[in-house]
């Protein structure tokens, strides 16, 4: 099953290579992961997903609590949570596909930030599923180039 | 011109004085901060520097022949003492040298500090003479690393390093200093205690884990005490001792928890797993209460794990949480330290009202019974001949002649094995030998290291032919040293443990295993200008202890032993505990 964590991880050189390193070195598996720096300077945080049972997931857990440079970590698909991944798609636009690719970007709340004659470069933002199907409509048109960012995550407000 | 000169040297007021020294100075004072009073190591370009202020300082240093041995010197004198071992070494070769060793202590959580040298900032990258990333390499050997980048950071990086080595579960910790921080102006700043918020180890058990722990305890009918090298690491082996004892629990030890509770005692069921004893794999296999104290289920201990203690409720005392159902799912976990963890259960049935000693020995007496039938039925053992030398013989007699006090070091293979089994440790700290990794090479080195913090001790390696020549050159280190350790080679001209796994499981093709030509030990010894003992039959065995043991200086012992001896019991790789080999 895959898990979303979030890693609070002090700044430091070589930190995310700590975290890379250990899934890599206990063969454990990196789905996506995103890092930038957080409000504090001092700190990046990190979404990994990462897939693997009750057990797998308890150890990549307890093993990056481990690391020196981890200041708080969770298993945020644990509880309810808003995700966002961003693609850009360069997609064959030519003659009636130019009007299609539109219409469906129209759809998908998605815009065209590049144009050639022959391609539209679009950008979408969304859960991992809204993107799956994005690419999914597109691909008979003709999909030239993607650039996925890993999914991004961040966990509700309680409702109160 | 002339007054500006003047001015700029005036003093200033003392309050404001601060104290503009080196990089090497501050590392040596820190050192000395930490009650560091002995450095192994080896100099070089980057640590040139470094080396010329400890010259003019207390601490002692200890020139080894290889870095290896340096990194295993510090752990050997850190395992036996208890307190933080350190290495120097230089950038590069000297580095990568000692990563073996660093993987060792990290396997076997032992607090060692090494610093290494770097090359000059400006030149870290650029594939400099004698640069290599080790910050890179140890990342997962150590429990933590750094790269000193700037001159404010040097020294309370070094002290976060100490902190760290010996806080929660130990472990190497690695500096990399370049060369133009060694030898950067900084100001020193005061002394104040560690504080890490993203460290913060768990020391003291949940007291309701306690409870459910004891509770358990009081219940169960056929309980075992599995204690680890946790036990040694937090020294608790008087709370272990005292817990098994008035509630006459069986013990069992790993490798790494030998000498955690005394070998010699009735409870004692010695060590456990691949090559433990029947009564301790068996208890192991029928308990309904397993008391994992320091212990981690490494895979040489519980064989097949679903054939491992299945009819088990299982407490686990550990510090580390990533070692709790890491291999085995634990009913009732502690995480703690294992000496807070064990008083706070002995505090509890000392204050439990109407517990009695002799009620727990009455209801666990079937129990004890049926564990004494299984020490009784199949005790360690082995073949004895008149004219051939037995090497459990060999350790029998060095444990009697030494009363076992001795401190042990080992290599790996049968010889560790041996020890292990025949050396019955009484006392924690005396048995050192790489147990997670297996490093042949270790024994040596962690002898003089063990050595050079008890002068007054009597401390052996206990080597095979093979392991021996992994840093045999270590013995000019212990002469010049001053570090008269006893080497006993069990030599059988064989690389002896993975010969016994292809004559059982191989077919007997000793692919690679026959060591045909060895040097002449005695010769070699002479060589070194330490004294070579040879013996070739059985009674030639105790008289050439008895003379090492009399000799103030190296001693090599070449025990020529029975050349196909094989260690037993032993349970095949990947299956059940309770599935040995008896003979």
């Amino acid at each position: 099953m895959k898990h979303t964590l979030t890693i609070l991880l002090r700044n430091k050189p070589g930190a995310l290579s700590r975290v890379t390193g250990l899934f890599s070195g206990r063969n454990f598996n990196i789905e996506s992961l995103c890092v930038a720096e957080t409000l504090d300077p001092e700190l990046s945080c990190l979404t990994l997903v990462t897939k693997g049972d009750a057990a797998i997931i308890e150890q990549i857990t307890k093993q990056l609590h481990k690391l020196i440079d981890v200041v708080t970590l969770s298993d945020i698909s644990e509880g309810e949570y808003v995700e966002r991944e961003m693609v850009l798609i360069r997609v064959k636009a030519d003659g009636q596909s130019r009007a299609e690719v539109l219409r469906i970007i129209d759809i998908f709340r998605g815009k065209v930030v590049d144009v050639s004659p022959n391609s539209y470069a679009l950008e979408i933002t969304g859960p991992e599923s809204k993107i799956d199907a994005v690419l999914d409509i597109l691909r008979p048109i003709g999909i030239k180039e993607i650039v996925r960012t890993g999914k991004i995550a961040m966990k509700r407000a309680p409702k109160k | 011109m002339c007054s500006s000169f003047f001015l700029t040297h005036l003093p200033r007021k003392p309050g404001h004085v601060m104290s503009k020294i080196t990089g090497a100075e501050a590392i040596i004072k820190c050192l000395q901060e930490e009650g560091v009073d002995l450095i192994f190591g080896y100099p070089g370009g980057a640590v040139i520097e470094l080396y010329d202020e400890l010259l003019k300082s207390p601490i002692r240093h200890i020139l080894v022949r290889h870095e290896q041995g340096a990194v295993h010197a510090a752990d050997g004198y850190a395992r036996a003492s208890g307190k933080v071992g350190v290495a120097l070494l230089t950038s590069g070769p000297g580095a990568t040298n000692g990563v073996t060793a660093i993987a060792t202590a990290y396997s076997d959580s032992i607090p060692v500090v090494v610093l290494t040298g770097q090359v000059p900032r400006a030149l870290i990258g650029n594939d400099a003479f004698q640069e290599v990333d080790i910050v890179g390499i140890t990342r997962p050997c150590t429990k933590h690393n750094y790269l000193v980048n700037d001159p404010k950071d040097l020294v309370p990086t070094l002290r976060e390093a100490f902190y760290l080595a010996a806080a929660g579960r130990p472990g190497p910790v690695l500096v990399d200093l370049p060369k133009d921080i060694i030898a950067a102006t900084i100001d020193y700043p005061e002394k104040k205690p560690v504080k890490m918020p993203t460290y913060q180890p768990n020391t003291t058990p949940h007291p309701r884990q306690v409870e459910r722990a004891c509770r358990a305890i009081l219940q169960a009918k056929r309980p075992v005490l599995y204690v680890g090298g946790g036990v040694i690491l937090s020294n608790s082996n008087e709370e272990v001792t005292w817990l098994a004892r008035r509630l006459s629990i069986p013990v069992t030890m790993t490798l790494m928890g030998l000498g955690g509770f005394p070998g010699t005692d009735p409870l004692s069921l010695g060590m456990l797993g691949m090559h433990g004893t029947y009564a301790a794999n068996m208890a192991v296999a029928k308990s309904d209460l397993l008391i994992a104290v320091g212990s981690r289920f490494d895979d040489r201990v519980t064989g097949r794990l679903d054939a491992f203690a299945p009819e088990a409720k299982i407490i686990h005392i550990d510090i580390d949480p990533s070692s709790i159902s890491k291999n085995v799912s634990v009913d009732i976990p502690i995480v703690a330290d294992c000496k807070l963890a064990l008083a706070a259960i002995n505090n509890w049935f000392n204050n439990l009202q109407d517990f009695s000693e002799s009620a727990m020995h009455e209801q666990l007496g079937p129990w004890l019974a049926q564990v004494r039938e299984w020490q009784q039925a199949y005790p360690l053992g082995y073949i004895d001949d008149e004219e051939v030398i037995k090497p459990q013989y060999v350790i029998e007699k060095l444990q009697e002649l030494t009363n076992g006090q001795a401190i042990i070091t080992t290599e790996v293979g049968q010889n560790q094995m041996w020890a292990a089994q025949f050396y019955r440790f009484d006392h924690p700290r005396r048995l050192l030998t790489s147990g997670g990794l297996g490093t042949m090479g270790y024994g040596l080195p962690a002898a003089i290291g063990a050595q050079l913090a008890f002068p007054e001790a009597t401390v052996i390696d206990i080597a095979g032919d093979g392991s021996i020549q992994m840093n045999i050159q270590e013995l000019a280190t212990a002469k010049e040293s001053g570090a008269p350790v006893k080497v006993a080679i069990l030599n059988n001209s064989f690389l002896g443990m993975v010969r016994q796994w292809q004559e059982l499981f191989y077919k007997r093709h000793y692919a690679a295993t026959t060591m045909d030509f060895s040097p002449d030990f005695v010769t070699l010894a002479s060589a070194y200008q330490a004294v070579g003992l040879r013996a070739k039959t059985k009674a030639e065995v105790v008289p050439v202890i008895k003379e090492a043991l009399a000799t103030d200086n190296v001693v090599i012992m070449d025990f020529v032993i029975s050349r196909e001896e094989r260690v037993f019991p032993m349970v095949p790789a990947g299956k059940a505990t309770t599935e040995m080999l008896l003979v």
